[in-house]
Protein backbone atom coordinates (compact mmCIF):
# COMPACT_ATOMS: atom_id res chain seq x y z
CA UNK A 1 0.00 0.00 0.00
CA UNK A 2 2.55 2.39 0.81
CA UNK A 3 5.03 1.79 -1.85
CA UNK A 4 1.81 2.29 -4.71
CA UNK A 5 1.36 5.71 -2.76
CA UNK A 6 4.54 7.56 -3.47
CA UNK A 7 4.24 6.42 -6.91
CA UNK A 8 0.94 8.19 -7.39
CA UNK A 9 1.59 11.91 -7.37
CA UNK A 10 -0.32 13.51 -4.00
CA UNK A 11 -3.07 16.40 -4.81
CA UNK A 12 -4.42 17.12 -1.65
CA UNK A 13 -1.63 16.81 1.49
CA UNK A 14 -2.12 18.09 5.16
CA UNK A 15 0.52 19.55 6.96
CA UNK A 16 -0.07 19.89 10.54
CA UNK A 17 1.60 21.84 13.36
CA UNK A 18 3.07 20.05 16.44
CA UNK A 19 0.87 19.70 19.28
CA UNK A 20 -1.77 21.54 17.60
CA UNK A 21 -5.09 20.03 17.75
CA UNK A 22 -7.60 18.91 15.10
CA UNK A 23 -8.84 21.81 14.08
CA UNK A 24 -5.70 24.11 12.86
CA UNK A 25 -4.79 22.21 9.33
CA UNK A 26 -3.09 23.65 6.58
CA UNK A 27 -4.34 21.54 3.40
CA UNK A 28 -2.19 21.94 0.19
CA UNK A 29 -4.04 21.59 -2.81
CA UNK A 30 -2.02 20.59 -6.40
CA UNK A 31 -2.75 21.57 -9.79
CA UNK A 32 -5.39 23.71 -8.41
CA UNK A 33 -5.77 27.70 -8.48
CA UNK A 34 -8.05 30.67 -7.96
CA UNK A 35 -10.87 28.87 -9.49
CA UNK A 36 -11.63 26.14 -6.79
CA UNK A 37 -9.46 28.30 -4.24
CA UNK A 38 -11.84 31.46 -3.86
CA UNK A 39 -15.09 29.35 -4.58
CA UNK A 40 -13.67 26.88 -1.80
CA UNK A 41 -13.17 29.13 0.62
CA UNK A 42 -16.50 31.02 0.96
CA UNK A 43 -18.22 27.94 1.17
CA UNK A 44 -16.07 26.81 4.03
CA UNK A 45 -16.58 30.24 5.46
CA UNK A 46 -20.73 29.94 5.35
CA UNK A 47 -20.34 27.46 8.12
CA UNK A 48 -20.55 28.81 11.17
CA UNK A 49 -18.16 26.56 13.31
CA UNK A 50 -15.45 27.59 11.13
CA UNK A 51 -12.94 30.39 12.87
CA UNK A 52 -10.74 31.00 9.77
CA UNK A 53 -10.14 29.88 6.66
CA UNK A 54 -8.25 31.38 3.65
CA UNK A 55 -6.11 30.26 0.98
CA UNK A 56 -2.80 31.38 -0.62
CA UNK A 57 -0.82 30.86 -3.76
CA UNK A 58 2.66 29.92 -2.81
CA UNK A 59 4.26 30.90 -5.88
CA UNK A 60 2.48 32.02 -9.56
CA UNK A 61 4.54 29.73 -11.05
CA UNK A 62 3.86 26.39 -9.06
CA UNK A 63 0.48 25.17 -9.44
CA UNK A 64 -0.69 24.94 -5.98
CA UNK A 65 -2.31 26.74 -2.82
CA UNK A 66 -2.44 26.48 0.44
CA UNK A 67 -5.83 25.77 1.99
CA UNK A 68 -5.93 26.73 5.90
CA UNK A 69 -8.76 25.90 8.40
CA UNK A 70 -9.33 27.05 11.54
CA UNK A 71 -12.15 25.20 13.82
CA UNK A 72 -13.86 26.24 16.45
CA UNK A 73 -14.57 23.94 19.75
CA UNK A 74 -12.17 21.55 18.11
CA UNK A 75 -14.07 20.45 15.45
CA UNK A 76 -11.82 18.17 12.75
CA UNK A 77 -10.79 20.07 10.03
CA UNK A 78 -11.49 17.63 7.73
CA UNK A 79 -14.82 17.57 8.45
CA UNK A 80 -15.31 21.18 7.94
CA UNK A 81 -13.46 20.74 4.37
CA UNK A 82 -15.56 17.96 3.27
CA UNK A 83 -19.06 20.10 4.64
CA UNK A 84 -17.76 22.89 2.09
CA UNK A 85 -16.77 20.44 -0.96
CA UNK A 86 -20.16 19.19 -0.41
CA UNK A 87 -22.11 22.09 -0.11
CA UNK A 88 -20.24 23.54 -3.71
CA UNK A 89 -20.83 20.43 -5.23
CA UNK A 90 -24.91 21.10 -4.38
CA UNK A 91 -24.73 24.87 -5.37
CA UNK A 92 -22.91 23.82 -8.60
CA UNK A 93 -25.64 20.48 -9.27
CA UNK A 94 -28.24 23.21 -8.59
CA UNK A 95 -27.38 26.16 -11.16
CA UNK A 96 -26.42 23.18 -13.95
CA UNK A 97 -29.98 21.93 -13.13
CA UNK A 98 -31.98 25.68 -13.13
CA UNK A 99 -29.67 26.04 -16.10
CA UNK A 100 -30.27 23.06 -18.78
CA UNK A 101 -34.22 22.98 -17.13
CA UNK A 102 -34.43 26.62 -18.62
CA UNK A 103 -32.08 25.87 -21.77
CA UNK A 104 -34.30 22.83 -22.63
CA UNK A 105 -37.73 24.82 -22.42
CA UNK A 106 -35.90 28.11 -24.14
CA UNK A 107 -34.93 25.75 -26.84
CA UNK A 108 -38.58 26.02 -28.44
CA UNK A 109 -39.73 29.16 -26.95
CA UNK A 110 -36.86 31.17 -27.12
CA UNK A 111 -36.65 32.10 -30.81
CA UNK A 112 -39.31 34.34 -29.85
CA UNK A 113 -36.59 36.76 -28.09
CA UNK A 114 -34.12 36.83 -30.91
CA UNK A 115 -37.18 37.73 -33.45
CA UNK A 116 -36.98 41.72 -32.71
CA UNK A 117 -33.14 41.88 -34.53
CA UNK A 118 -34.25 40.13 -37.93
CA UNK A 119 -35.77 41.40 -41.07
CA UNK A 120 -39.31 40.66 -41.92
CA UNK A 121 -38.21 37.29 -44.36
CA UNK A 122 -35.98 36.15 -41.43
CA UNK A 123 -39.08 36.73 -38.70
CA UNK A 124 -41.08 34.33 -41.38
CA UNK A 125 -38.56 31.27 -41.90
CA UNK A 126 -38.02 31.33 -37.85
CA UNK A 127 -41.94 31.35 -36.96
CA UNK A 128 -43.12 28.97 -39.71
CA UNK A 129 -40.27 27.01 -38.25
CA UNK A 130 -40.52 27.61 -34.66
CA UNK A 131 -44.30 26.45 -35.47
CA UNK A 132 -43.12 23.13 -37.32
CA UNK A 133 -41.20 22.17 -34.15
CA UNK A 134 -43.72 23.13 -31.75
CA UNK A 135 -46.41 20.86 -34.16
CA UNK A 136 -44.12 18.11 -34.67
CA UNK A 137 -43.21 17.83 -30.39
CA UNK A 138 -46.94 17.73 -29.69
CA UNK B 1 -36.43 55.67 -6.75
CA UNK B 2 -36.74 53.22 -3.94
CA UNK B 3 -36.11 54.83 -0.16
CA UNK B 4 -32.67 55.18 0.92
CA UNK B 5 -31.03 51.41 2.17
CA UNK B 6 -30.60 51.11 5.93
CA UNK B 7 -26.64 51.54 5.77
CA UNK B 8 -26.31 48.00 6.89
CA UNK B 9 -28.19 46.08 3.88
CA UNK B 10 -26.28 48.44 1.63
CA UNK B 11 -23.30 47.17 2.98
CA UNK B 12 -24.45 43.62 2.90
CA UNK B 13 -26.28 43.71 -0.75
CA UNK B 14 -24.71 46.87 -3.17
CA UNK B 15 -21.08 47.87 -4.35
CA UNK B 16 -20.85 51.20 -4.39
CA UNK B 17 -18.90 52.74 -7.53
CA UNK B 18 -18.06 55.86 -6.48
CA UNK B 19 -15.99 58.71 -8.74
CA UNK B 20 -11.98 57.51 -8.06
CA UNK B 21 -12.94 54.31 -7.45
CA UNK B 22 -14.92 51.30 -5.90
CA UNK B 23 -16.16 50.56 -2.32
CA UNK B 24 -17.52 48.05 -0.42
CA UNK B 25 -16.35 45.08 -2.82
CA UNK B 26 -16.07 41.95 -0.47
CA UNK B 27 -18.76 39.90 0.72
CA UNK B 28 -19.22 39.78 3.79
CA UNK B 29 -21.93 37.90 4.85
CA UNK B 30 -20.83 35.16 6.61
CA UNK B 31 -22.32 33.78 9.89
CA UNK B 32 -21.30 36.03 13.06
CA UNK B 33 -20.53 38.76 11.01
CA UNK B 34 -23.91 40.80 11.12
CA UNK B 35 -26.09 40.27 14.80
CA UNK B 36 -29.89 39.20 13.60
CA UNK B 37 -28.55 37.93 10.37
CA UNK B 38 -28.11 34.17 10.10
CA UNK B 39 -25.66 33.61 7.59
CA UNK B 40 -24.85 30.22 7.35
CA UNK B 41 -25.08 28.05 3.69
CA UNK B 42 -28.25 26.85 3.51
CA UNK B 43 -29.20 24.68 0.65
CA UNK B 44 -32.93 25.38 0.28
CA UNK B 45 -32.36 29.61 0.93
CA UNK B 46 -29.90 28.85 -2.01
CA UNK B 47 -32.16 27.61 -4.13
CA UNK B 48 -34.89 29.85 -3.42
CA UNK B 49 -33.58 33.04 -3.74
CA UNK B 50 -31.61 31.30 -6.95
CA UNK B 51 -32.92 33.04 -10.41
CA UNK B 52 -31.36 32.27 -13.76
CA UNK B 53 -32.68 34.49 -16.83
CA UNK B 54 -31.29 33.48 -20.72
CA UNK B 55 -31.80 36.86 -22.23
CA UNK B 56 -30.42 35.87 -25.64
CA UNK B 57 -29.03 32.57 -27.30
CA UNK B 58 -28.10 31.70 -30.97
CA UNK B 59 -25.56 29.27 -31.92
CA UNK B 60 -21.97 31.22 -31.53
CA UNK B 61 -22.95 33.57 -28.10
CA UNK B 62 -25.25 33.75 -25.46
CA UNK B 63 -25.86 35.92 -22.84
CA UNK B 64 -27.81 34.74 -19.10
CA UNK B 65 -27.95 36.53 -16.01
CA UNK B 66 -27.48 34.63 -12.53
CA UNK B 67 -28.95 36.33 -9.59
CA UNK B 68 -28.42 34.89 -6.16
CA UNK B 69 -25.35 33.28 -6.11
CA UNK B 70 -22.06 34.97 -4.70
CA UNK B 71 -19.31 36.63 -6.64
CA UNK B 72 -16.52 33.65 -5.57
CA UNK B 73 -18.79 30.47 -7.10
CA UNK B 74 -19.55 32.93 -10.42
CA UNK B 75 -16.15 33.72 -10.77
CA UNK B 76 -15.17 30.33 -10.83
CA UNK B 77 -17.18 29.71 -13.71
CA UNK B 78 -15.81 32.47 -15.60
CA UNK B 79 -12.22 31.50 -14.89
CA UNK B 80 -13.38 27.57 -15.97
CA UNK B 81 -15.30 28.85 -19.07
CA UNK B 82 -11.95 30.54 -20.08
CA UNK B 83 -9.69 28.24 -19.40
CA UNK B 84 -10.22 25.10 -18.04
CA UNK B 85 -12.91 23.46 -20.57
CA UNK B 86 -11.49 20.78 -22.95
CA UNK B 87 -11.54 21.73 -26.44
CA UNK B 88 -9.02 19.99 -29.27
CA UNK B 89 -6.99 21.55 -31.12
CA UNK B 90 -3.77 21.28 -33.04
CA UNK B 91 -0.66 20.21 -30.34
CA UNK B 92 1.57 18.22 -32.67
CA UNK B 93 3.11 18.92 -36.36
CA UNK B 94 4.91 17.05 -38.25
CA UNK B 95 7.02 18.48 -41.33
CA UNK B 96 7.96 16.51 -44.40
CA UNK B 97 8.02 19.20 -46.63
CA UNK B 98 8.09 23.18 -45.91
CA UNK B 99 9.62 25.24 -48.89
CA UNK B 100 7.36 28.22 -48.44
CA UNK B 101 8.27 31.60 -47.17
CA UNK B 102 6.78 30.82 -43.69
CA UNK B 103 9.40 29.56 -41.22
CA UNK B 104 8.25 26.14 -40.09
CA UNK B 105 7.65 27.43 -36.26
CA UNK B 106 5.59 30.63 -37.08
CA UNK B 107 3.36 27.92 -39.30
CA UNK B 108 3.17 25.32 -36.81
CA UNK B 109 1.83 28.27 -34.72
CA UNK B 110 -0.37 29.50 -36.57
CA UNK B 111 -1.95 25.96 -36.87
CA UNK B 112 -1.97 25.47 -33.67
CA UNK B 113 -4.49 28.53 -33.44
CA UNK B 114 -6.72 27.47 -35.69
CA UNK B 115 -9.99 25.88 -34.01
CA UNK B 116 -10.97 22.31 -35.28
CA UNK B 117 -14.51 21.50 -35.16
CA UNK B 118 -14.60 18.04 -33.07
CA UNK B 119 -16.63 17.37 -30.10
CA UNK B 120 -14.11 16.98 -26.98
CA UNK B 121 -16.59 14.81 -24.90
CA UNK B 122 -16.00 12.37 -27.44
CA UNK B 123 -12.07 11.81 -26.65
CA UNK B 124 -10.21 11.16 -24.23
CA UNK B 125 -7.07 12.59 -22.66
CA UNK B 126 -3.88 11.24 -24.24
CA UNK B 127 -1.55 9.74 -21.82
CA UNK B 128 1.67 11.93 -20.89
CA UNK B 129 4.75 10.20 -22.61
CA UNK B 130 2.39 8.67 -25.59
CA UNK B 131 4.06 9.93 -28.75
CA UNK B 132 1.88 8.06 -31.16
CA UNK B 133 -1.62 8.41 -30.02
CA UNK B 134 -4.29 6.09 -30.41
CA UNK B 135 -7.87 6.52 -32.53
CA UNK B 136 -9.61 7.32 -29.00
CA UNK B 137 -7.23 10.34 -28.06
CA UNK B 138 -5.86 11.79 -31.17
CA UNK B 139 -7.27 13.23 -34.57
CA UNK B 140 -5.03 13.25 -37.72
CA UNK B 141 -5.01 16.18 -40.17
CA UNK B 142 -3.14 16.46 -42.82
CA UNK B 143 -2.31 19.79 -45.20
CA UNK B 144 -0.63 18.94 -48.11
CA UNK B 145 -0.45 21.48 -51.05
CA UNK B 146 1.96 22.87 -53.79
CA UNK B 147 1.43 26.30 -56.09
CA UNK B 148 1.99 26.19 -59.59
CA UNK B 149 1.70 28.74 -62.23
CA UNK B 150 -1.31 29.05 -64.34
CA UNK B 151 -0.73 28.54 -67.58
CA UNK B 152 -3.94 29.98 -69.24
CA UNK B 153 -3.11 33.20 -67.55
CA UNK B 154 -3.40 36.08 -69.71
CA UNK B 155 0.60 37.20 -70.19
CA UNK B 156 0.90 40.88 -69.02
CA UNK B 157 -1.87 39.83 -65.97
CA UNK B 158 0.01 40.93 -62.81
CA UNK B 159 -2.44 39.67 -60.70
CA UNK B 160 -1.50 36.99 -58.50
CA UNK B 161 -4.98 35.29 -58.23
CA UNK B 162 -4.90 34.90 -62.62
CA UNK B 163 -1.12 33.76 -62.13
CA UNK B 164 -1.38 31.20 -59.26
CA UNK B 165 -2.82 28.28 -58.60
CA UNK B 166 -2.93 27.03 -55.00
CA UNK B 167 -1.35 30.86 -53.95
CA UNK B 168 -3.10 31.12 -50.68
CA UNK B 169 -3.41 28.56 -48.40
CA UNK B 170 -6.36 28.81 -46.11
CA UNK B 171 -7.88 26.89 -43.26
CA UNK B 172 -9.96 24.96 -45.84
CA UNK B 173 -7.06 22.46 -47.24
CA UNK B 174 -6.88 21.04 -44.02
CA UNK B 175 -7.97 17.68 -44.42
CA UNK B 176 -8.86 15.11 -41.80
CA UNK B 177 -7.04 11.27 -41.67
CA UNK B 178 -9.22 9.22 -40.17
CA UNK B 179 -7.51 6.35 -38.03
CA UNK B 180 -8.30 3.33 -36.47
CA UNK B 181 -12.56 3.04 -36.40
CA UNK B 182 -12.91 7.17 -36.33
CA UNK B 183 -14.33 6.41 -40.22
CA UNK B 184 -16.84 4.22 -38.95
CA UNK B 185 -17.69 6.10 -35.81
CA UNK B 186 -17.29 9.81 -37.02
CA UNK B 187 -18.04 9.46 -40.87
CA UNK B 188 -21.35 11.68 -41.12
CA UNK B 189 -19.55 14.60 -39.07
CA UNK B 190 -17.51 16.79 -40.48
CA UNK B 191 -13.65 16.96 -38.40
CA UNK B 192 -11.87 19.51 -39.73
CA UNK B 193 -11.24 23.65 -38.88
CA UNK B 194 -14.31 25.26 -37.78
CA UNK B 195 -13.92 28.38 -39.96
CA UNK B 196 -12.66 27.66 -44.16
CA UNK B 197 -11.61 30.96 -44.42
CA UNK B 198 -8.41 31.56 -42.15
CA UNK B 199 -5.28 32.03 -44.34
CA UNK B 200 -2.22 30.38 -43.02
CA UNK B 201 0.44 30.89 -45.65
CA UNK B 202 1.05 32.25 -49.03
CA UNK B 203 2.80 30.47 -51.67
CA UNK B 204 4.68 30.97 -55.01
CA UNK B 205 5.11 28.24 -57.98
CA UNK B 206 7.73 25.89 -56.84
CA UNK B 207 6.82 26.21 -53.15
CA UNK B 208 4.56 23.42 -51.13
CA UNK B 209 3.51 22.06 -47.81
CA UNK B 210 3.11 18.94 -46.58
CA UNK B 211 2.91 18.64 -43.33
CA UNK B 212 0.77 15.99 -40.82
CA UNK B 213 -0.93 17.22 -37.54
CA UNK B 214 -2.29 15.76 -34.35
CA UNK B 215 -4.58 17.02 -32.77
CA UNK B 216 -5.38 16.39 -29.08
CA UNK B 217 -7.45 17.47 -26.26
CA UNK B 218 -6.92 19.54 -23.93
CA UNK B 219 -7.59 22.72 -21.35
CA UNK B 220 -6.49 26.19 -21.80
CA UNK B 221 -3.57 26.47 -19.16
CA UNK B 222 -1.95 23.85 -20.65
CA UNK B 223 -2.81 25.45 -24.47
CA UNK B 224 -3.48 28.86 -24.36
CA UNK B 225 -4.91 28.62 -28.07
CA UNK B 226 -8.55 27.00 -26.99
CA UNK B 227 -9.94 30.03 -25.14
CA UNK B 228 -13.26 29.87 -25.60
CA UNK B 229 -15.49 32.69 -24.63
CA UNK B 230 -15.70 36.09 -22.97
CA UNK B 231 -17.35 38.81 -20.20
CA UNK B 232 -18.96 41.89 -19.89
CA UNK B 233 -19.20 45.13 -17.55
CA UNK B 234 -21.00 48.79 -17.24
CA UNK B 235 -20.42 52.22 -17.25
CA UNK B 236 -19.63 55.26 -14.53
CA UNK B 237 -20.41 57.88 -17.27
CA UNK B 238 -23.02 59.80 -15.13
CA UNK B 239 -19.96 60.76 -12.54
CA UNK B 240 -18.08 62.68 -14.86
CA UNK B 241 -20.48 65.85 -14.91
CA UNK B 242 -20.46 67.38 -11.85
CA UNK B 243 -23.73 68.85 -10.98
CA UNK B 244 -24.94 65.42 -11.51
CA UNK B 245 -22.27 63.93 -9.30
CA UNK B 246 -23.43 64.63 -5.98
CA UNK B 247 -26.92 63.82 -6.51
CA UNK B 248 -26.23 60.47 -7.77
CA UNK B 249 -25.04 57.30 -5.76
CA UNK B 250 -24.21 54.24 -8.47
CA UNK B 251 -24.16 51.05 -6.81
CA UNK B 252 -24.32 47.73 -8.24
CA UNK B 253 -26.56 44.38 -6.38
CA UNK B 254 -23.90 42.14 -5.17
CA UNK B 255 -25.12 38.81 -6.46
CA UNK B 256 -26.51 40.05 -10.29
CA UNK B 257 -24.14 38.57 -12.71
CA UNK B 258 -24.64 39.00 -16.43
CA UNK B 259 -22.72 36.65 -18.11
CA UNK B 260 -22.08 36.79 -21.96
CA UNK B 261 -20.19 33.58 -23.25
CA UNK B 262 -19.44 33.86 -26.88
CA UNK B 263 -17.75 30.14 -28.99
CA UNK B 264 -15.11 29.82 -31.00
CA UNK B 265 -17.91 27.48 -32.83
CA UNK B 266 -16.48 24.16 -31.61
CA UNK B 267 -19.57 23.72 -29.37
CA UNK B 268 -22.45 25.93 -28.68
CA UNK B 269 -22.39 28.32 -25.95
CA UNK B 270 -25.20 26.47 -23.56
CA UNK B 271 -22.98 23.07 -24.11
CA UNK B 272 -19.85 25.10 -22.69
CA UNK B 273 -21.66 26.51 -19.86
CA UNK B 274 -22.83 22.82 -18.61
CA UNK B 275 -19.37 21.61 -18.94
CA UNK B 276 -17.82 24.20 -16.92
CA UNK B 277 -20.03 23.49 -14.35
CA UNK B 278 -19.25 19.98 -14.54
CA UNK B 279 -15.56 20.72 -14.45
CA UNK B 280 -16.09 22.71 -10.92
CA UNK B 281 -18.52 19.71 -9.81
CA UNK B 282 -15.78 17.25 -10.87
CA UNK B 283 -12.92 19.40 -9.24
CA UNK B 284 -15.18 19.24 -5.95
CA UNK B 285 -15.90 15.13 -6.48
CA UNK B 286 -11.72 14.90 -6.79
CA UNK B 287 -10.38 15.83 -3.26
CA UNK B 288 -13.99 14.44 -1.66
CA UNK B 289 -12.46 10.82 -3.48
CA UNK B 290 -8.85 12.08 -1.62
CA UNK B 291 -10.08 12.96 1.46
CA UNK B 292 -12.24 9.46 2.02
CA UNK B 293 -9.18 7.63 0.84
CA UNK B 294 -6.24 9.02 3.33
CA UNK B 295 -8.66 8.41 6.19
CA UNK B 296 -8.90 5.13 4.95
CA UNK B 297 -5.20 4.91 5.79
Amino acid sequence: MAAADTEKKRVLEMVQAAGADEGCVTFVLHEEDHTLGNSLRYMVMKNPDVEFCGYSITHPSESKINFRIQTRGGLPATETLRKGLNDLTDASKHVLHTFEELRNRDQVTGMWSTLQSETLTDKNHRLRAAAWILSIQN
Amino acid sequence: MAAPMRNVDEIRDRVILGEFGVRNVHSTDFPGNYPGYDDTWDLRKFKKNFRLNIAHMDENTLEFDMVGIDAAIANAFRRILLAEVPTMAIEKVFIYNNTSIIQDEILAHRLGLVPIKADPRLFEYRNAGDEEGTEIDTIQLQLKIKCTRNTRAAKDSSDPKELYLNHMVYSKDITWVPIGNQADVFGDSKIGPVHDDILLAQLRPGQELDIVMHCVKGIGEQVAKVVNSRLDTCSREVLRHDDLKNLVKIGRVRDHFIFSVESTGILPPEVLVSEAINVLIAKCQKFLTELESSEME
